[in-house]
């Protein structure tokens, strides 16, 4: 039995802004094994980089913590990184848990070689280390990401953005840590580039046996690699399930509506949107935040918030549709996925 | 490995040598100019020169005429045009710049040269000093863990550089020269010292200068902090700066190497060009201070219509500001890998 490496729960980050308080992310709770691929997915502004960002405790103001514990590591050796002070955050960050940026473009220093920037991220946590171990621990890793050793001597602006996407995923594999946080690495890539980066990022996770969070909107090239799907809304993880479950019997009616969405060759043509838009995160609806839009919608959904289902075999939905076990309460519509039964 | 060093150098070697033929393009222009606007304007240089004296003493010479047309038989200005032209670019090639009409016979040149010290030991250390000064402030308050008081002087010194450095430099002669008698009022060393490389007189020279340099770092150093500071928060919010800190590199790191070194970029241009400006920048402050550097050397001109030193000092200002302006491209590419040699 693989062990848990990464245990969220009740993560909550506020952000106090003169409009008013938005509550980016809204009780999360998540528990990732080694080895494990996870896709997070979830409209534009939903709180996915924000919850990744305070993970890596690097929410800023106006932004808040606001409870919660993210604890990194197996049982035998863990940090909860929302409880570290400011010299053991620095500690953990990369070498226990990575991130890989949003904005890979620019996140290269333009006037420091790539070598520099990645012995400085390993001196900064291995003080002792000599030159020479440093540059060879830097030069596999480029290599890792299939890259030429060569790039070490580089600067940012003589690189394409795949190569600095991939310097970025070196950088962030660097001390084997044992989560990867990849933000959208592949929204500013071509298709050709995207896979390719993408299975370098897998690649690379099953050699230093680290869990995997690939942030992004694209459920189609998310399924095809994660092996676990996170469906976020509003700040609210509302559901958790592995990718096969979650396309064959999707159990949120959000989660359906999204995978509903998503094009196939059935519904060719045919532009599935979900209807309403999403709230802002500033005027939450009461209840169920996605009441307003839900087909399914209860009297209970507008008053009162769901709690956490649990299936046997271990999914995550909140919804009331469902009873604390996961089964459906009787007596509410069945869900399946359209694209199914069309 | 090695070859590509060598094409290397030789697309530097040849960079450097078009930026010099560059500079020499330059010079020969302001020189050109400089020869054309005499002639041009109807002003002639020697008769106002000698209308100003007969305004001043009262005693205008009788033959004045004469004594023009001797003068100008003797700076060759009966000669034809393209022979003048000549004739004056070679004696340019010479250093030669002319004669000044206020202190005749002395040659442009030499007078350049007994200023020029002066101002490039007032005005260039003090550029250094302010451009650091203000840069520190400014990178110290752009950045978000610096404590309140570092952000806190940005201000005053903005209200400091919106003053002219005129009044500062007149403020601070009254209180701290006049009233206070801390320090000399003006000069550049005490009366009755000879000029040499001894301790006293260079401690002589230090306390004549700290008034007229406190004038020029006060009055400007709020400029470099403002430009610092503002280009220190856009790069605080860059990705690159983020993943720093991502990467979990202590603070003191980021700041210097991620941050401080990207924002500089644009102040090292500035500080070019506040270096070819020292000359015209200088020009008040000395003169309230009496401080015989260039500055002091061309208002005088002006006030004496000595049209020739106005003319070599505005050819000294070009080359100064396109010679720093080579020193900048040169050094650039070091600082920023971004621009290369091989590219315009
Ligand atoms: N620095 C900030 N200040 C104020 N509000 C913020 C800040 N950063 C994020 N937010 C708010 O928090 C919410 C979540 O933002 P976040 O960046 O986490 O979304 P996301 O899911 O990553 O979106 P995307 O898919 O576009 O990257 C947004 O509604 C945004 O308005
Ligand atoms: S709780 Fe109610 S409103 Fe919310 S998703 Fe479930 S059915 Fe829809
Ligand atoms: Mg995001």
């Amino acid at each position: 039995m693989t062990s848990a490496v990464l245990q969220v729960s009740d993560l909550r980050v506020t952000y106090y802004t003169d409009s008013g308080r938005t509550r980016a992310v809204d009780g999360v709770n998540l528990t990732l094994y080694a080895g494990e691929r996870l896709g997070l997915v979830g409209e534009s502004g939903c709180g996915k980089s924000t919850m990744a960002l305070a993970l890596m405790r690097m929410i800023k103001p106006p932004g808040r913590i606001e409870s919660g514990s993210a604890i990194v590591g197996d049982e035998t050796d863990n940090v909860d990184m929302l409880k570290l002070n400011e010299e053991q955050v620095l500690q953990a960050r990369l070498s226990r848990i990575a991130y890989i940026p949003q904005g890979a473009m620019n996140s290269l220093n333009p006037v420091m070689r790539i070598g520099v920037q990645m012995i400085d991220a390993i001196q900064a946590h291995r003080p002792k280390a000599t030159k020479t171990e440093m540059r060879e621990q830097a030069e596999a890793a480029l290599e890792s990401v299939e890259l030429k050793r060569g790039v070490f001597h580089m600067y940012a602006h003589e690189l394409s953005g795949g190569m600095k996407q991939r310097v970025c995923i070196a950088i962030g594999i660097l001390l084997s840590p044992k989560v990867i946080i990849a933000d959208e690495p592949t929204s500013a890539l071509d298709v050709v580039v995207q896979r390719q980066v993408m299975e370098t990022i897998c690649k690379v996770q099953e050699k230093i046996g680290a869990t995997v969070i690939l942030i992004g909107h694209d459920m189609g090239l998310m399924c095809q690699i994660t092996n676990r799907v996170a469906v976020m809304y509003a700040g609210k993880l509302v559901e958790l399930s592995t990718v096969r479950e979650m396309f064959t019997n999707p159990m949120h009616p959000y989660a359906k509506a999204l995978i509903a969405s998503l094009p196939n060759l059935d519904n060719k043509g045919v532009f599935r949107g979900i209807p309403g838009l999403a709230p802002s995160l500033l005027k939450l609806p009461s209840g169920c935040v996605f009441h307003p839009r839900c087909q399914y919608a209860m009297d209970v959904c507008k008053t009162t918030m769901p709690q956490q289902s649990v299936t046997k075999s271990g999914r995550y939905v909140y919804c009331h549709l469902y009873d604390k076990d996961g089964n459906q309460v009787s007596g509410t519509p069945l869900i399946k996925p359209e694209a199914v039964t069309n | 490995m090695l070859s590509a060093s060598r094409e290397n150098l030789t697309v530097r070697l040849g960079y450097i040598l078009r930026r010099f033929l560059f500079l020499v393009f330059v010079m020969w222009t302001a020189a050109t100019v400089l020869f054309l606007i005499p002639r041009m304007s109807r002003v002639n240089p020697i008769r106002e020169r000698f209308n100003a004296l007969a305004r001043s003493t009262g005693y205008a010479p009788k033959d004045l005429e004469s004594i023009i047309a001797s003068y100008e038989l003797k700076f060759g200005l009966d000669k034809p045009l393209p022979q003048q032209y000549v004739d004056y670019m070679a004696s340019v090639l010479r250093g030669d710049l002319g004669v000044s009409l206020m202190s005749y016979p002395k040659p442009v040149a030499e007078l350049i040269g007994e200023a020029l010290p002066w101002t490039i030991g007032l005005l260039g250390v003090t550029t250094v000093l302010t451009f650091l000064i203000g840069t520190v402030i400014g990178a110290l308050a752009g950045w978000p863990r610096s404590p309140k008081w570092i952000k806190g002087m940005v201000p005053p010194l903005m209200i400091l550089a919106a003053i002219p450095p005129v009044i500062l430099a007149l403020l601070l002669v009254y209180f701290i020269g006049f009233r206070l008698k801390l320090l000399p009022m003006g000069g550049a060393f005490s009366a009755g010292l000879t000029k040499e490389f001894s301790l006293p007189f260079i401690l002589d020279v230090l306390s004549h200068a700290i008034l007229p340099a406190f004038s020029l770092i006060l009055g400007s150093a709020g400029f470099w902090a403002l430009g610092m500071r503002g280009m220190g928060i856009t790069i605080q919010g860059e990705d690159y700066v983020n993943f720093a800190e991502h990467k979990g590199l202590k603070p003191g790191r980021i700041f210097y190497w991620y941050y401080v070194r990207n924002a500089i970029l644009p102040q090292v241009t500035s500080l070019a060009l506040a270096f070819g400006g020292i000359i015209s920048a200088g020009v008040l402050v000395e003169s309230v201070y009496g401080f015989p550097g260039i500055g002091s050397t061309l208002s005088a001109a002006i006030l004496a219509n000595d049209y020739f030193v106005i003319y070599g000092i505005g050819y000294i200002t070009v080359v100064a500001v396109a010679v720093s302006m080579l020193v900048v491209d040169l050094l650039y590419p070091l600082l920023d890998p971004r621009i290369r040699y091989d590219r315009k």
